[in-house]
C-alpha cells in the first residue's frame, strides 16, 4: 500500500558545534515506516547547515526570529503553507515554542498540526520555576534561587555552599566557586540573555539525559535513557549511549504521568554518589541526540507527527541497550548563489 | 560476591555496565576471574583455578585478586551475595 505523503516543516537545522535538533529529527522522520515525506525546512540564519542539505531538506524558507512576535510569524507561515501546503510544524527551540503555542489554534485552523506542550506545561517547567516544579509534582531539584538584583548575590554565602551553578533564564550556565565568579557570570550571562539569573545547588554526579515523548493524558509513548560519554566545552553530548537506568526511567514515566506532558520532551538528570537522581532542567522539545533513539528502536519523531495527526500510537515500551551514538562535522562545499539565494529571497 | 546484574562482557575483554552506560577493559585474566566470579565459584576455588593455570605463589595471586575484586566493587560491577562464599 501507498504510503501518506506529509508535508513537514522542521526548524532547527543549525548542525553546528552547539547543534540544533532539527537534522536528527528529519532523519528520524525520513526512516518512517508509516508515511513518507517531504521536508520543509524553516531557517532563521543563511548558514544553518541544513539549509544547504539537499539530500535531508526539500526546500528552505527562513522564517522570523521570535522576537519578532506571532505577528511577524504567522504571515510567514501563511505563504510557506500557501506554497508547500504543511500537514505538521515540529519546532525545535526553546525560545520558538511560545509563538508556536500560540499559534497553534490558528495553525491547526489552517490545516497545519503540531505537537507541543501545553503554555502552562511550557511555563510551570521554566529554570526559574523549577523548584516549585519539583514540590508541586514530587520530583527531586536542586535547590534554586532567582536573582533580579546583583546586589542580593551575598546573601548566597549563608543559603548555599560553593560551587554553585549560574544559570541563564533560556541559555548558558557557569558553576562559580565563590561570590566573585557568581558576580561575574551574572553579568556576563544576564547581559546575553536578560534577567532573571538561576543560582542553582551544584550536584556532584554523573549526568544523565533521557528523550521520550507524553501523549498529553499521563502516558509515556516513549522514552531513551542516555548517558554522555564526550562532551563539548559547550557541554554538549558529542558522543553517548543508551543505558537501561530503572530508576530513570521511573522518574522519567512519573514526570509524564504527573504533569500529562504533551508533545517530546528531554530531562536532564544528575545522579549523586548516594545514588539520589535530581532533575536539572526539562527542554520542552526533542533534544539534538533525538536519531540515537530512532537508532535503538524508538522513533519518536515519527509517533510525534502521528499523535500531531490525529494517528493512534502503540507506546514503545523497550529499546536497545548499549548503542552509541558519536556525531562528526562535515564540511560541504555551497555554491555562493544558493548563500545569495536563501540570503535576499529567504527561499533555498 | 557476585557479578552485578546484567553486566556485559565480550570476548574482547570490554566489561559494559548497561544501568550506567560505563565500559571498561580488562585482559584475558581479568576476564578470567569475572567468568570464574559469575559462575558462582568461591574465593577459595577461583584461587586454586588460577594457580593451577598460571605460575604464580598464593600470596601474590591473593594481593593482586584482592585488588581486582576492589576495583570492580569500586565500579559496581561487583556485588555482595546474602550468604558470602568462603
Amino acid at each position: 500500500m501507498k504510503k501518506r505523503k506529509l508535508n513537514i516543516g522542521v526548524t532547527g537545522l543549525n548542525a553546528i558545534d552547539s547543534p540544533g535538533p532539527g537534522i536528527s529529527v528529519i532523519r528520524g522522520l525520513r526512516e518512517a515506516a508509516s508515511f513518507d515525506v517531504r521536508i520543509i525546512g524553516l531557517s532563521y540564519e543563511s548558514l544553518e547547515p541544513g539549509i544547504y542539505m539537499h539530500d535531508v531538506v526539500d526546500k528552505t524558507y527562513q522564517i522570523p526570529y521570535p522576537s519578532a512576535g506571532t505577528d511577524m510569524l504567522l504571515p510567514r507561515l501563511e505563504y510557506i503553507h500557501e506554497i508547500e501546503k504543511l500537514d505538521v510544524i515540529i519546532p525545535n527551540f526553546d525560545a520558538e515554542l511560545f509563538p508556536f503555542i500560540k499559534l497553534e489554534h490558528k495553525l491547526k485552523a489552517m490545516g497545519i498540526h503540531m505537537f507541543l506542550p501545553t503554555l502552562k506545561q511550557f511555563e510551570e517547567r521554566q529554570k526559574v520555576n523549577l523548584s516549585s516544579f519539583g514540590e508541586k509534582y514530587g520530583i527531586h531539584v536542586p535547590k534554586c534561587k532567582i536573582l533580579y538584583d546583583l546586589a542580593t548575590v551575598h546573601s548566597l554565602t549563608s543559603e548555599f555552599d560553593f560551587p554553585v551553578v549560574v544559570k541563564g533564564k533560556f541559555y548558558d550556565a557557569s558553576i562559580a566557586y565563590n561570590i566573585d565568579q557568581v558576580r561575574s557570570y551574572y553579568n556576563k550571562i544576564s547581559a546575553k540573555w536578560g534577567l532573571p539569573i538561576i543560582i542553582q545547588e551544584f550536584i556532584h554526579g554523573t549526568e544523565f539525559n533521557v528523550t521520550g515523548l507524553g501523549d498529553g493524558k499521563g502516558n509515556t509513548m516513549a522514552a531513551v535513557a542516555m548517558r554522555k560519554q564526550y562532551i563539548t566545552d559547550k557541554g554538549k553530548a558529542w558522543g553517548g549511549i543508551s543505558i537501561a537506568d530503572e530508576k530513570i526511567l521511573g522518574m522519567t514515566r512519573k514526570f509524564l504521568k504527573n504533569t500529562k506532558w504533551r508533545g517530546g520532551f528531554e530531562l536532564e538528570l544528575m545522579k549523586n554518589k548516594d545514588n539520589e537522581l535530581y532533575l536539572l532542567e526539562i527542554n520542552p522539545r526533542l533534544p539534538a541526540w533525538i536519531y540515537l533513539a530512532v537508532g535503538v528502536g524508538q522513533n519518536i519523531p515519527e509517533a510525534l507527527v502521528n499523535l500531531a495527526i490525529g494517528n493512534t500510537v502503540t507506546p514503545f515500551k523497550e529499546y536497545t541497550i548499549g548503542k552509541m551514538f558519536i556525531r562528526y562535522s562535515w564540511d560541504m562545499i555551497v555554491d555562493r548563489e544558493e548563500f545569495e539565494q536563501i540570503s535576499v529571497y529567504g527561499e533555498l | 560476591m557476585k557479578v552485578s546484574k546484567n553486566i556485559a562482557i565480550s570476548d574482547a575483554g570490554l566489561v559494559f555496565n548497561p544501568v550506567t552506560g560505563e565500559s571498561f577493559s580488562t585482559n584475558p585474566i581479568g576476564m578470567e576471574i569475572i567468568q570464574l566470579i559469575r559462575e558462582g565459584k568461591s574465593n577459595k576455588a577461583i584461587s586454586e583455578s588460577m594457580l593451577a593455570r598460571y605460575t604464580t605463589d598464593h600470596s601474590t595471586f591473593e594481593k593482586d585478586f584482592h585488588d581486582f575484586t576492589e576495583v570492580l566493587r569500586h565500579f559496581n560491577l561487583l556485588e555482595e551475595n546474602e550468604e558470602k562464599k568462603a
